[in-house]
């Protein structure tokens, strides 16, 4: 068993840096880094592109392996292997095109011990609470951007992982359709109690959806500001009203101006460094 | 039926009459080809009598044997090659320039190899299909999004789940046109070998009855490799197109 004590996810001194090969030189993408995440939150990560969110998340996803540095997830290290109870949403349609939209939730199930019905109960249950139920037979060629995108986080639900990552879920959509994916994103954490690290570049986006947000540096990225909104559990997208959202959201940009500006200027200059 | 196809079928039964006039009032002669209406009648008896069942079961067993060969082969190797990048590099200039080598060339040689039997007429038929069949699994596997292959290796399938369920899956479309012309390269192996060399089948058929002026099985049996041929494509031609649609991408 776990430490009870001891941080849902901790990174301690995280760093990655992709060798030099014969097609790009030596990147030192990320780091050094340190986070903790708490069971049950709902944490963004903003920065400018090309920070290393995306690098960030496929090493607590162990889709990579850190150079330096250590992952732990609930008490057990993450060295280039995706763990049980981590799920992933990736920015691009991951749907199976040749797979109706229950074999596409069910998709992950078949390493999981579980009899047929038991399994069937678990893909109506998440098409339920993605709202896809009335889609099951349906193929994701004849779905919207968005409906395929809530196929994927069904995928992901099924499996009941502890903590679910995204990349930019919602990156590809359209801003009415953002709003309500958002919306949805809350209601599935609060009923799922999971805990969600969430990438975006939008930043109203994370100050809407997170009760933390951390800031990144330009490359190599490194958390330089993380911020606490305060929400209630219990929010929707009205919270845009709220009196904060706007201070939130300033404070964010305020962080991250510098930062971007440094990026740009580093791709209008002279590419990403001396050759 | 669509007015395209309405117009295309016009096409072809307007060829057919023309044949049929052109026959009947004697432009073409009756040594040089048969009206189509005989070629029918012909055809019709000679499948009735059951005197051509050895020569078709033959060329149909050759044929489906080369294919599945060529299939199975064909993709393996396209896979086992997608996963290596330096054998593949070796390899992609000799499949580009494949189908200029004439592989009936080989043919006396694989029948003095291994006889007159059915095997050297399988083997070019193989030859000819597997590989369009790895061409074409090299290309579907070339288009897997990457991001299937992150969500694989998130849902930690093996790597044979992850080629069974998650690549060729992916790369079907592009798989079933290596296996449409494979089946039309296996025709062509078998069919084609027959008629070189050999001891039965369509082909021979076809070639005895040449010369020995017997156009009254002669004409029928070209006429059952076409129908058969017709039939096959427009099989995997429908089978194409609902994979296809199913994704969206028709």
């Amino acid at each position: 068993m776990a430490d009870e004590r001891r941080s849902f996810l901790e990174l301690r001194n995280v760093i990655k840096i992709f060798p030099a090969s014969r097609q790009r030189a030596l990147l030192h993408a990320l780091g050094p880094l340190d986070l903790e995440l708490e069971r049950g939150e709902f944490f963004a990560v903003v920065g400018p592109s090309g920070c290393g969110k995306s690098t960030l998340l496929e090493l607590i996803a162990g889709l990579t392996p850190a150079t330096e540095g250590s992952i732990e997830f609930e008490g057990r290290g993450i060295a280039g292997e995706a763990p049980d109870g981590i799920g992933v949403v990736f920015q691009d349609d991951a749907s199976l095109p040749w797979l109706n939209v229950a074999d596409n939730v069910a998709f992950g199930l078949r390493r999981i011990k579980l009899g047929s019905e038991q399994k069937n109960e678990r893909v109506r249950n998440v098409l339920d609470l993605v709202g896809l139920s009335d889609f099951s037979t349906s193929y994701p060629a004849q779905l919207s951007g968005g409906m395929r995108q809530r196929v994927c986080i069904a995928r992901t639900l099924v499996m009941q992982p502890t903590l679910i990552l995204l990349d930019e879920p919602f990156g590809a959509l359209d801003q009415q359709t953002r709003l309500l994916m958002g919306d949805e994103l809350l209601r599935m954490w609060r009923q799922t109690k999971a805990t969600v690290f969430l990438i975006t570049h939008a930043l109203d986006e994370a100050t809407m959806l997170a009760d933390r947000i951390g800031v990144m540096s330009a490359r190599p990225g490194r958390l330089i500001d993380i911020v606490k909104t305060g929400w209630p559990r219990e929010r929707d997208s009205r919270i845009i009203e709220h009196g904060d959202f706007g201070a939130i959201t300033a404070r964010l940009w305020k962080s991250l101006r510098e930062e971007s500006l440094k990026t740009i200027g580093r791709s209008a200059g002279n590419g990403t460094g001396p050759r | 039926m669509s007015r395209i196809a309405w117009y295309r079928l016009l096409v072809v039964a307007g060829a057919i009459a023309l044949l049929e006039v052109l026959c009947t009032a004697g432009v073409i002669d009756r040594i040089t080809m048969q009206p189509p209406h005989l070629i029918a009648r012909d055809l019709f008896r000679m499948l009735v009598s059951g005197r051509m069942n050895g020569a078709i079961v033959k060329t149909l067993s050759n044929t489906l044997l080369a294919l599945v060969l060529a299939l199975v082969v064909g993709i393996v190797v396209g896979a086992s090659l997608h996963r290596f990048r330096a054998l593949r590099d070796t390899l992609d200039p000799l499949f580009a320039t494949y189908y200029a080598v004439p592989v009936f060339a080989f043919y006396p040689f694989f029948i003095v190899v291994f006889g007159l039997g059915d095997l050297p007429q399988v083997l070019i038929a193989f030859m000819l299909g597997v590989v369009a069949v790895i061409v074409n699994t090299l290309n579907g596997l070339d288009r897997v999004p990457a991001v299937l292959m992150k969500t694989a290796r998130i849902m930690r399938l093996s790597p044979a789940d992850t080629a069974l369920r998650v690549t060729l899956p992916s790369a079907g479309p592009y798989i079933v046109t290596g296996i449409k012309l494979a089946v039309a390269y296996a025709f062509i192996g078998v069919i084609g070998s027959e008629f070189i060399m050999s001891r039965g089948g369509i082909g021979y058929e076809i070639s005895y009855a040449y010369t020995s002026f017997d156009n009254a099985t002669m004409y029928p049996l070209i006429v059952l490799i076409l129908l058969a041929s017709v039939a096959i494509n427009a099989v995997l031609s429908g089978w194409e197109r609902r994979l296809l649609a199913r994704r969206g991408m028709r």
